[in-house]
């Protein structure tokens, strides 16, 4: 049974994105028999290309899709180059995890509410610095060009591309390798930029791609921080696929290939430059020079993290102010008083939406598990090393959500499966499943296999070695695993959307959807619930394992 | 006491084509044969063969008798075959009860005596709720015998069991060991390149070639 596992995980993950694909672009071309389109046809493309502001929507799309990853990883490199085995390094490892459970959409919101013209850091600077008695009239959230879009993307994806980093820089040897580089007269830094970075960037590819993908197809963040006058594509997508008349379908069709396009058109920009890199790399390599640059790098490189970490506290400061703001007059720093009244009138609203949540994660992230843990499982009986094909692993995050997920939906509507809690489910395990694979496969391979052969020759069969034995062993490994992958489930936002066809609202369904027009204060409570709930988990995940096995000293070293 | 025996016959290891070992032997109740050889001289993989945990990339041939009957077809949880490794590897989460419960197979013996009475017998009576982890090492590796005499198996497989010991708990173990195995009548296989390892077993001595 447990060799279907790795077959099945595949087949799961592979088969809905894939086919989801396919079938988007039928009614693209005409084809929707549920609504009448029998016939093939490019209405839906002379509709598209006169659209207003239908190449401005493009434009903005593929700007965020390439400068997000450009300026993440820059930043991620010159960090990792400069603060490599520093106290500041320490610091980051530890709460690089946490920073990474906050949902996209609570940070977006809360980066609003601090860089907004009557947000936080305009209120400390106000009077005093900038003179400004009341708020200034500016354009920074929604701004026409997504700049601040963009300040988000690059907030959210540095914690994400670090974490890549920071788990397959130990097969580089890099403190030996820039120790080499060091004797011959490089400086620490460029050394690390010169030795270390052009091998760990290959290491590091599927996961800079999933950036530029999740970066020009992003839905809930562009609706709350991206342009409104015109909205990116994916904002549109969606606009058109909501829309009361159901003859919009055809267009928002057509808009979701060409998302894909789009998508695909950033990737493709991004290997060119990529080549270009890679010849000017050779270039400085060649050049021998051993210690030019060195401050930039260093100061850039250790400034720009602090920045990123002081932006995202910023934002949740403002959040939890605004979740507990009396009455506020600008250019005041803190309100004149906190009230929990924002929480105490929602409390009734909060409470079928967070159940859902909690449903809808705890079903899709234990399924994850279930599978994961009978392919590893399998992969260890059978002895057979990584039979699975990783690249797949990361289909889901490669395609951009609202393409495939539009043709899933085609074919759940004929199913009549559309709107119900287990498709919800269904979609949000899809998203959920990498990340529980990644998370826990590294720490299944690498447990001592004498364990379990201890566990055998004492006669016991690889069932009860499994619970027994491996589950124990790797159970802080496994609730890590859960608490990344509810921390996904909760995140997500368009899956819930499309799939529930708005009859299931989850916390983070509702927040976004409170992000055009409700007061700061509502929308400030139910993003701060959304971004709880995740930081719960992996504080459960921490303190289980320490509380039960607190009498057991051999566990700390486990691994 | 089980009076067992274990037969290799013409049992061959080779890796990507390259012949490792050929050993073809018989091992009596209360016997032990001792296999020396350099490390990457085949010695461990010779016991995971018999074990029933060799790696896929090893090719290996020849039959594993216990008492006449081939337990090559067998997976490992079926053979009855004990080992000690070169840690003891008790299981850090379950306490010094649980690591010896995990090990009896019998559904009808009375356990906690079970256990009582072992832990009397190598010198531990009253351990059975400590952590693994507070253990000295050479309490661990008494615990990790009993472990495996409880276990109730056919034969016993020594995988260079006293290499991480002192000297003076190395000599306290290989006397332990070999009575234990002696008195229960169980033939064992020693692998090892500790030549006083093999004059404590005293029995037919095996040297491999690199």
């Amino acid at each position: 049974m447990l060799r279907w596992a790795s077959h099945s995980l595949l087949i799961l993950l592979a088969v809905p994105i894939l086919l989801g694909t396919l079938i988007a672009i039928l009614p693209a071309f005409g084809y929707f028999p549920t609504l009448g389109g029998t016939e093939f046809s490019l209405d839906a493309w002379r509709e598209l290309v006169q659209v207003p502001g239908i190449k401005r929507s493009i434009q903005i799309s593929l700007l965020s899709g390439v400068l997000t990853p450009l300026i993440a990883l820059a930043l991620v490199f010159l960090y990792l180059a400069s603060a490599s085995g520093s106290k500041l390094d320490n610091w980051m490892r530890r709460l690089v995890s946490p920073l990474l459970s906050f949902p996209h959409a609570a940070a977006a919101f809360g980066l609003a509410f601090l860089i907004a013209p009557s947000g936080l850091l305009s209120r400390l600077i106000s009077p005093g610095l900038s003179g400004w008695e009341r708020p200034p009239d500016l354009l920074i959230v929604n701004d026409t060009w997504g700049l601040t879009l963009l300040f988000g993307l690059v907030v959210k994806e540095v914690p994400f591309l670090l974490l890549m980093s920071l788990a397959a820089l130990p097969q580089l040897q890099p403190s030996k390798h820039v120790e080499l580089a060091r004797s011959l007269g490089y400086r620490p830094t460029i050394g690390w930029l010169k030795v270390i970075a052009p091998n760990l960037y290959p290491l590091i590819r599927l996961p800079v791609a999933a950036v530029i993908v999740f970066a020009s197809a992003t839905v809930d963040v562009a609706l709350i921080l991206g342009p409104t006058l015109p909205p990116t594509l994916s904002v549109r997508v969606l606009a058109w696929f909501n829309d009361a008349d159901l003859n919009f379908r055809f267009l928002a069709a057509a808009g979701a290939i060409l998302q894909l396009g789009t998508s695909l058109l950033a990737i493709t920009i991004w290997l060119c430059l990529e080549k270009l890199c890679a010849v000017l790399w050779r270039f400085w390599v060649a050049t021998g020079d051993r210690g030019t640059g060195e401050r930039l790098v260093f100061f850039s490189g250790r400034g720009a993290m602090p920045i990123v970490l002081l932006v995202i506290t910023g934002s949740l400061v403002a959040l939890l102010v605004n979740a507990f703001a009396g009455p506020w007059r600008y250019p005041s720093v803190l309100p004149a008083s906190w009230t929990f009244l924002h929480w105490t009138n929602n409390f009734q609203n909060l409470l079928t939406p967070l159940l859902n949540t909690l449903l809808i994660s705890v079903g899709s992230t234990l399924s994850a598990l279930v599978l994961v843990l009978a392919t590893l499982e399998s992969e260890r009986q059978s002895g057979k090393l990584r039979a699975t094909a990783m690249w797949l692993l990361y289909l889901p995050l490669l395609v951009p959500q609202i393409v495939f997920l539009f043709g899933f939906i085609v074919l759940t509507e004929s199913m009549r499966w559309q709107g119900t809690m287990s498709l919800v489910i269904f979609g949000h395990f899809l998203f959920v499943l990498p990340y529980v694979f990644l998370s826990l496969s590294e720490a299944y391979r690498q447990l001592d296999p004498r364990w379990s052969q201890v566990a055998s020759t004492l006669g016991s069969s690889p069932f009860k070695s499994f619970w027994r034995i491996r589950i124990p062993l790797l159970l802080a490994p496994c609730l890590t695993a859960i608490a990344i992958g509810m921390a996904i489930s909760i995140s997500l936002f368009l899956p819930t959307q499309l799939l529930g066809a708005g009859r299931i609202t989850t916390i983070t369904s509702e927040a976004v959807a409170l992000s055009s027009g409700a007061s700061r204060n509502l929308i400030a409570v139910w993003a701060v619930v959304q971004l709880s709930l995740p930081m719960l988990g992996f504080l459960a995940a921490l303190t289980v394992p320490r509380l039960l096995w607190r009498n057991r000293t051999g566990m700390r070293e486990i691994r | 006491m089980s009076e067992s025996k274990l037969e290799l016959d013409k049992v061959s290891i080779a890796l990507n084509g390259k012949q490792l070992l050929t050993v073809d032997s018989s091992v009596g109740p209360g016997e032990v044969l001792t296999i020396m050889g350099p490390s990457g001289s085949g010695k461990s993989s010779l016991l995971a063969y018999i074990a029933g945990f060799l790696a896929p990339v090893f090719e290996a041939s020849g039959g594993v008798f216990v008492n006449g009957d081939d337990i090559t077809p067998l997976p490992a949880e079926r053979r009855r075959v004990g080992l000690l490794f070169q840690d003891p590897l008790l299981f850090p989460h379950l306490s010094i009860a649980g690591n010896l419960r995990f090990a009896i197979d019998d559904r009808s013996a009375d356990k906690a005596s079970l256990i009582r009475q072992g832990l009397d017998e190598v010198g531990l009576g009253g351990f059975e709720e400590r952590d693994p982890g507070t253990l000295s090492g050479g309490q661990e590796s008494r615990i990790a015998l009993l472990r495996l005499l409880l276990s109730s198996p056919n034969a016993v497989l020594l995988d260079e069991p006293f290499s991480k010991l002192d000297s003076q708990l190395r000599a306290e173990m290989r006397t332990l060991v070999f009575s234990k195995l002696r008195a229960s009548g169980l033939p064992s296989i020693l692998v090892t390149h500790d030549q006083a390892d093999a004059d404590s077993a005293g029995g037919e001595i095996i040297t491999l070639e690199q």
